[in-house]
C-alpha cells in the first residue's frame, strides 16, 4: 500500500517536470527567435522568422556592425547614456529617500505623518496624471539632462522607496541608536555608520526594483530629456521602429540582443537578490 | 501592548534621537522632500488644475470649468479604449493570476529543477516593454505571415497578441509571489487536513488558498492597475492599430489603451486638445485609483487571520 502511494507520487511529479519542462522550452523561444533573426539578413526575418539562418540567409555580424551605426545616433552613447542615468538615479534614490525614511520613522511629527501618506498615495497614480506638467516642470528647472534627470527619478520614484524604507527602521530597535547617541555620535554619524548597515537587505530590494524599473523606462526619459542629445536604449530603439522608411529588422533584432544581454547577465549573477527584492517590494506594497 | 510596557522608556529614548535628528532636518528630509515636490507633488496639484483649463503652453492657461471633462466623456475614441482596457485588464488579470498560481504550486511540490524553472519564467520581466513589444511582433508577424495577415490588421490580433505578451512577461512575476505565500503556509495545518482524509484538491481549495489570500490581493491588485497602465508594450505592439473611421469623421484607433489615448491626445492630435487630455489624464487617474482601492477591500475582506 505504502509503496504504491509513493510510486504514484513518483509519477505524478515526473508528469510535472515534463509539463514545466516544456512550458519552461516555450518560454526560452521568444529570445532563441531574437538570437536567429540577429543573425538573419533583412528580408528573411518576415518570411523565415522562425528558420535557423543558414545558407543564404546568413548574414555574419553584419547586422550588429549596421545596427550599431543604424540612423545618425551612435548606439553606444544610448548605451552609455541608459547607464549614466540608471546608476546616478538608483543611487540618489538609496541614499536621499533612506536618509528620509528614517527621520520620518524616528521623528514621526505631523509632517512628516503628512509626507509619508502622499508617498503612499504616489504610488497609485498613474504617470499619465503628472506626464505633461512633469516634464514641463523638468524642463524649467534644467533637469533635462542624463546628470540631473536622477532628482526627477528621485521625486516620483520616492513613494515606493520610503515606503519600503520607513516599514524595515520601524522594525529596527531604538536602543542601538540610542547608545550611539549616547556615546556621543552625531546623527550624521549614527545613522552613516549604525543604521545603514542594518538597512542593507532593504537597500538591495530597493535598488533592484529601481534598477528594474529605471532601465526599462521609456516615456518619462524621452519626454524629459533632449531627445537630440540624450537617448535611453530603449528611446533608441523605439527611434529604430519610428522613423520614416524601411525598418532593418535585422538589425533592429540585433539591437535588441545587444541590449537584453547585459540584463541577462546581470539576473543571472543576481538572482537571488533581484527575487527576494521582488518579493518583498510585494509584500510591502 | 508592547508600547505600554516600555512607554515610559521608549519616550524618554525617542525624545533623545527625535531631539537630536530634528536639527538635521535639512539633511535628512530635505532632499527627499524638495524632489518629491517637483516630481510629484506640484506635478500633480498643477495637473489638477490645468485639467479646468483651456491651454497651449501653461503660461497663456485659462479657466474653462469642466468643458474639457465634457469633451473627454464626448471623444469615441476615450470611450472605446476605457472599454477596450477594462476588457484587456480582466482577461488579463484573470489569465495571469490563475496560470501564475499553477507555476508557482507545481513549484513547491519539491520536484528536482524547481529552482531552474522559477529562474526562467521570471526572466522575461527584466527586459522592457519596448523591446518586449518588439520581439513578439516580430514573432506574431512571423506566424500570420504565412497566412497573408499581420498583427496590425484586425482588433483581436493586436487584443490576444497583447494578453500573451504580458502573460509571457507577468507569470514570472507574479509566480515569484505566490511561491513566497505558499512557502509561508504552516506545514502541520497542512498535515492536519492529509490525516482528517481531506482529498489534494479540498486541501488545495479549503487549505492552501485560503492561507495564501494575501498573496492573492497584491498580484490581483498588480495585475488590475498593471493592466489599467500599460503603456509601452502597447505603443510598441502595435500603437493602436488598426484604425477605423467613425461616421462623424472621428478615427478610433481599435486597439489603443487608455494611456496611450491619453498621450497621444496630449501629443498627437491637433494643438489646443492639451485641456481634454489632462481632463482624460484626471479621468483615469480617479479611475486606477479607485479600482486598485477597491479590489484591496474586497479581496483584503477574505485574508485569513493568523
Amino acid at each position: 500500500m505504502r509503496e504504491h502511494t509513493l510510486s504514484a507520487e513518483r509519477r505524478r511529479k515526473t508528469i510535472l517536470s515534463i509539463a514545466l519542462s516544456v512550458i519552461c522550452i516555450i518560454y526560452v523561444l521568444p529570445v532563441l527567435t531574437v538570437v536567429i533573426n540577429s543573425f538573419k539578413l533583412n528580408t528573411f526575418v518576415k518570411t523565415d522568422t522562425f528558420a535557423l539562418p543558414k545558407g543564404e540567409m546568413w548574414a555574419g555580424f553584419d547586422n550588429f556592425i549596421k545596427g550599431m551605426t543604424f540612423g545618425s545616433y551612435p548606439f553606444w552613447k544610448s548605451v552609455l547614456y541608459s547607464v549614466v542615468i540608471t546608476v546616478l538615479s538608483t543611487a540618489l534614490i538609496l541614499i536621499c529617500t533612506s536618509m528620509g525614511a528614517w527621520y520620518i520613522a524616528r521623528v514621526n511629527s505631523k509632517f512628516c505623518k503628512v509626507v509619508y501618506y502622499l508617498c503612499v498615495f504616489s504610488m497609485v497614480v498613474p504617470f499619465q496624471m503628472v506626464m505633461y506638467t512633469l516634464s514641463k516642470t523638468a524642463d524649467r528647472l534644467h533637469l533635462n539632462t542624463p546628470w540631473s534627470i536622477p532628482v526627477v527619478y528621485l521625486g516620483f520614484g520616492a513613494g515606493l522607496a520610503i515606503f519600503m524604507f520607513v516599514g524595515f527602521v520601524k522594525s529596527i530597535p531604538l536602543e542601538i541608536e540610542e547608545a550611539a547617541v549616547i556615546d556621543g555620535c552625531s546623527p550624521v554619524r549614527t545613522f552613516f555608520s549604525v543604521v545603514l548597515p542594518m538597512l542593507k537587505p532593504t537597500l538591495v530590494s530597493v535598488g533592484i526594483l529601481e534598477i528594474m524599473w529605471i532601465w526599462n523606462d521609456y516615456l518619462l526619459p524621452y519626454l524629459v530629456l533632449d531627445i537630440n542629445e540624450y537617448r535611453t536604449i530603449p528611446i533608441h530603439i523605439q527611434y529604430l521602429k519610428g522613423s520614416y522608411g524601411t525598418v532593418d529588422l535585422g538589425a533592429t533584432m540585433a539591437l535588441i540582443l545587444l541590449s537584453i544581454i547585459p540584463v541577462i547577465v546581470f539576473y543571472l549573477t543576481c538572482q537571488k537578490h533581484i527575487i527576494k527584492g521582488v518579493a518583498a517590494g510585494a509584500v510591502k506594497g | 501592548m508592547i508600547k505600554k510596557k516600555h512607554h515610559d522608556a521608549s519616550v524618554l529614548s525617542s525624545n533623545l534621537i527625535c531631539r537630536s535628528i530634528r536639527r538635521w532636518w535639512w539633511l535628512f528630509l530635505g532632499p527627499v522632500v524638495a524632489a518629491f515636490v517637483i516630481g510629484f507633488v506640484w506635478p500633480f496639484i498643477q495637473g489638477i488644475y490645468l485639467s479646468f483649463c483651456q491651454f497651449r503652453l501653461i503660461s497663456d492657461a485659462h479657466f474653462v470649468g469642466l468643458s474639457n471633462y465634457i469633451k473627454a466623456f464626448g471623444d469615441a475614441s476615450f470611450r472605446h479604449a476605457f472599454w477596450y482596457t477594462a476588457l484587456f485588464a480582466v482577461v488579463s488579470l484573470v489569465l495571469i493570476n490563475v496560470l501564475a498560481f499553477a507555476v508557482a504550486y507545481a513549484l513547491t511540490q519539491g520536484i528536482k529543477g524547481s529552482n531552474l524553472f522559477r529562474t526562467v519564467f521570471f526572466m522575461p520581466n527584466l527586459i522592457g516593454g519596448i523591446v518586449l513589444g518588439y520581439i513578439w511582433s516580430m514573432i506574431f508577424d512571423g506566424i500570420l505571415s504565412k497566412y497573408g495577415t499581420s498583427i496590425l490588421m484586425q482588433t483581436k490580433y493586436g487584443f490576444w497578441g497583447l494578453i500573451i505578451l504580458m502573460c509571457w512577461q507577468q507569470i514570472g512575476y507574479m509566480m515569484i509571489i505566490y511561491i513566497a505565500g505558499l512557502q509561508a503556509v504552516p506545514e502541520d495545518m497542512i498535515e492536519a487536513a492529509k490525516i482528517d482524509g481531506a482529498t489534494k484538491s479540498q486541501t488545495l481549495f479549503k487549505v492552501t488558498i485560503p492561507n495564501v489570500m494575501p498573496s492573492i490581493t497584491i498580484c490581483t491588485f498588480l495585475s488590475l492597475t498593471n493592466g489599467f497602465k500599460l503603456f509601452d508594450q502597447n505603443l510598441a505592439l502595435t500603437a493602436g492599430q488598426p484604425f477605423q473611421m467613425q461616421a462623424g469623421g472621428t478615427v478610433v484607433k481599435t486597439t489603443e489603451m487608455l494611456a496611450l489615448n491619453i498621450y497621444n491626445t496630449f501629443y498627437g492630435q491637433s494643438a489646443g486638445s492639451q485641456g481634454v487630455a489632462q481632463a482624460k489624464a484626471v479621468v483615469f487617474f480617479v479611475l486606477v485609483a479607485g479600482l486598485g482601492l477597491a479590489q484591496l477591500a474586497f479581496t483584503r475582506k477574505r485574508e485569513v487571520q493568523q
